[in-house]
């Protein structure tokens, strides 16, 4: 079995160098370089290059034409003008307390409840998680006919059952937001509930076992062992939550587009809307001082987070 | 498959059945039990018609007649079924070249993920070249960037490739290379790879194994749980995706599903359109119910993908 070394390298350096490769499993050795080189290629072409240029195009003027250069904070100040971006912010920040209010809650309430099911809890669990696999085109074009403003839309016709609507969904600016907050929520909260779940698993029975010698209802043990237990977990899940919803796009562009009357354009769908859809070419400086403004917000809203919470989230 | 019996959740150190909220001298009591088993059911029906219920109302409109679909939504078949709307969405809305797009671009984007994952795993956790640590540090750090930063300079990349001068746009390139960009992958190959007994590469080492043998014959099929991971959760994060094909792809004849159905609303037929919609979502569904017990074991996995 001599031949191993020399098929795969170019033969000569592979009998040269071997011994040395042998003794140190090819510290650095060309075949190391293979092995790193797609790793290199890939994240060196997708993701670092483009990373250090998003900064360095938020100080450019850049369209495909001609070569960009550099205009300083003015990228920024324009966005800072844009009528449209104090909408959007305000927009997104809307969508996340929605979020937060409406699917915070509900897949700590459910795993709870899940984890005390003793027959039959993969079900319980697959039912939970199914929405999450639907690809997100199909459940915002489902989700449409579901929120069809006339009095034979299928969410109408429910309400008609118990005397209720039609309501508007997304066709009125004030109920645009919600309606969209629901189906993110539909489809997002299987996730987290498995999360919570692998977090139950892990609370220490012996803490359930003080509580009953204490003479604690269900009640009094979900209160004061569960909740704190899981104090760490939903730290977490919350500051990714705030971070993914700050991020969504597919949901508000296919429902609404930003409409009706800018009541749903997100920050994102302005970044879109600059580079993407302008007519007199892209605005990839602005779109990307904008992404940048809102990762920087993101990254000190995070940071700041995990400051406040440190002595709550780590005392458990 | 070894997919999934290898991923197995270790044994809990809590036996379930009396050690958790509920104890079992609270189990003893009638109304406990009684009050437990109205609050379970009524959570499996809440589950059963929010989570199942859009689905089924979705796989029922797609086989009855579009004008009961928009007169009674809700009612069950009033006019019987029509079985031709499938037909009708895979012929001639052309769902099923659509259909192949999404194929071609899934396998394609699992590839090159497959490739970077575990060559680049293999060169950080075994192979260890001088810069190891700071490659790690740089991929990891990419997991902090919203991927939101990369959408324009990233569209811009692929419009002119640097250093080569390529333009992908309109070719699966665009979505293929981009995707094996994702630090999530390496690091969980990297880290099942860390755990490997290395008793087992010094064995092969003595034997005359060379990097290439100790990739190929002992590393990957060492790995093939978590291969099989990373591969389940790629194909489907691919089968999702929209916002970025919608950029890259702007020919529609290479166009995947989730960027031809929003265009093709408007003009197909309802119930066509639903049962497009119901074709484009059995494959993930079907991948999901095959492979339950990876998305459903923890939040390691199925939690840590970025969005």
């Amino acid at each position: 079995m001599a031949s191993y070394a020399d098929r795969d390298v170019i033969p000569g350096v592979a009998m040269k160098r071997w011994p040395r490769v042998r003794a140190r499993l090819s510290r650095d050795g060309l075949s190391t370089l293979v092995f790193v080189l797609p790793l290199l290629v890939i994240f060196g072409a997708f993701s670092w290059f483009p990373i250090v240029r998003a900064f360095v195009m938020s100080l450019q003027e850049t369209n495909l034409v001609s070569e960009p250069t550099f205009v300083g904070l003015s990228n920024f100040s324009r966005v800072w003008a844009d009528p449209l971006f104090g909408i959007a912010v305000r927009n997104t920040a809307y969508f996340a307390l929605l979020a937060l209010i409406i699917g915070f809650p509900i897949p700590i309430v459910l795993a709870v409840i899940m984890s005390e099911v003793r027959r039959g809890k993969g079900l319980f669990s697959a039912l939970a998680y199914l929405p999450v696999v639907v690809p997100p085109v199909v459940s915002v074009l489902l989700w449409r006919f579901f929120f069809d403003a006339s009095p034979t839309g299928v969410f109408n016709t429910i309400l008609g059952w118990v005397g209720l609507g039609p309501l508007p969904w997304l066709q009125d600016a004030a109920s645009a937001m919600p309606s969209i907050v629901i189906e993110a929520t539909w489809a997002g909260a299987g996730g987290t509930v498995i999360i919570y779940l692998a977090a139950l698993l892990s609370v220490p029975p012996e803490l359930y076992d003080a509580a009953d010698v204490d003479g604690a209802s269900i009640w009094q043990k979900i209160r004061n062992v569960t909740l704190p237990q899981l104090r760490g977990v939903l730290f977490v899940t919350l500051i990714l939550q705030l971070i993914a919803t700050a991020q969504l796009f597919t949901e508000p562009f296919l429902f609404t587009g930003g409409g009706p009357a800018n009541s749903t354009t997100t920050v994102l769908l302005l970044i879109y809307h600059y580079a993407f859809q302008n007519s007199l070419g892209g605005e990839y400086g602005m779109a990307a001082a904008l992404s940048v403004m809102l990762a920087a917000f993101l990254g000190a809203f995070t940071a700041g987070y995990f400051w406040l919470t440190r002595s709550w989230s780590t005392s458990s | 498959m070894t997919a999934r019996s290898g991923w197995r959740r270790p044994p809990s150190a809590r036996t379930q059945d009396d050690r958790g909220i509920v104890s079992a001298a609270d189990w003893r009591h009638r109304r406990v039990r009684w009050a437990l088993r109205v609050v379970q059911g009524a959570t499996l029906i809440f589950l059963l018609i929010v989570g199942l219920g859009p689905l089924l109302w979705m796989a029922k409109s797609s086989i009855t007649p579009t004008q009961d679909t928009l007169r009674t939504p809700m009612s069950l078949w009033p006019h019987g079924f029509d079985l031709s709307l499938f037909a009708t969405a895979w012929t001639r809305t052309h769902i099923d070249r659509y259909l192949l797009n999404t194929v071609w671009i899934a396998a394609g984007s699992w590839i090159v993920q497959i490739v970077v994952a575990t060559t680049a795993g293999y060169a950080l956790s075994v192979l260890r070249p001088r810069f190891h640590r700071v490659l790690t540090g740089l991929v990891l750090a990419t997991l902090f960037v919203p991927s939101i930063v990369l959408l324009v300079p990233l569209y811009l990349t692929v419009v002119d490739v640097p250093l080569l001068h390529l333009r992908m746009v309109d070719t699966f390139w665009a979505v293929w290379l981009p995707a094996g960009a994702s630090a999530f992958n390496v690091i969980v190959i990297k880290r099942f790879f860390d755990n490997l007994p290395r008793e087992i590469f010094e064995a092969a080492r003595v034997d005359g194994a060379g990097p290439f043998q100790l990739f190929w014959r002992i590393v990957l099929p060492m790995s093939r749980p978590i291969i099989g991971v990373v591969s389940v959760f790629a194909v489907i994060a691919t089968w999702k995706d929209y916002l970025w094909p919608l950029l890259v792809l702007r020919n529609p004849n290479l166009q995947p599903l989730s960027v031809r159905l929003p265009t093709l609303q408007p003009t197909t037929d309802l119930g066509i359109f639903i049962a497009a919609l119901t074709i484009s979502s059995a494959i993930p569904i079907a991948l999901f119910l095959l492979f339950q017990r990876l998305f459903l074991r923890g939040p390691g996995l199925s939690g840590a993908i970025k969005g």
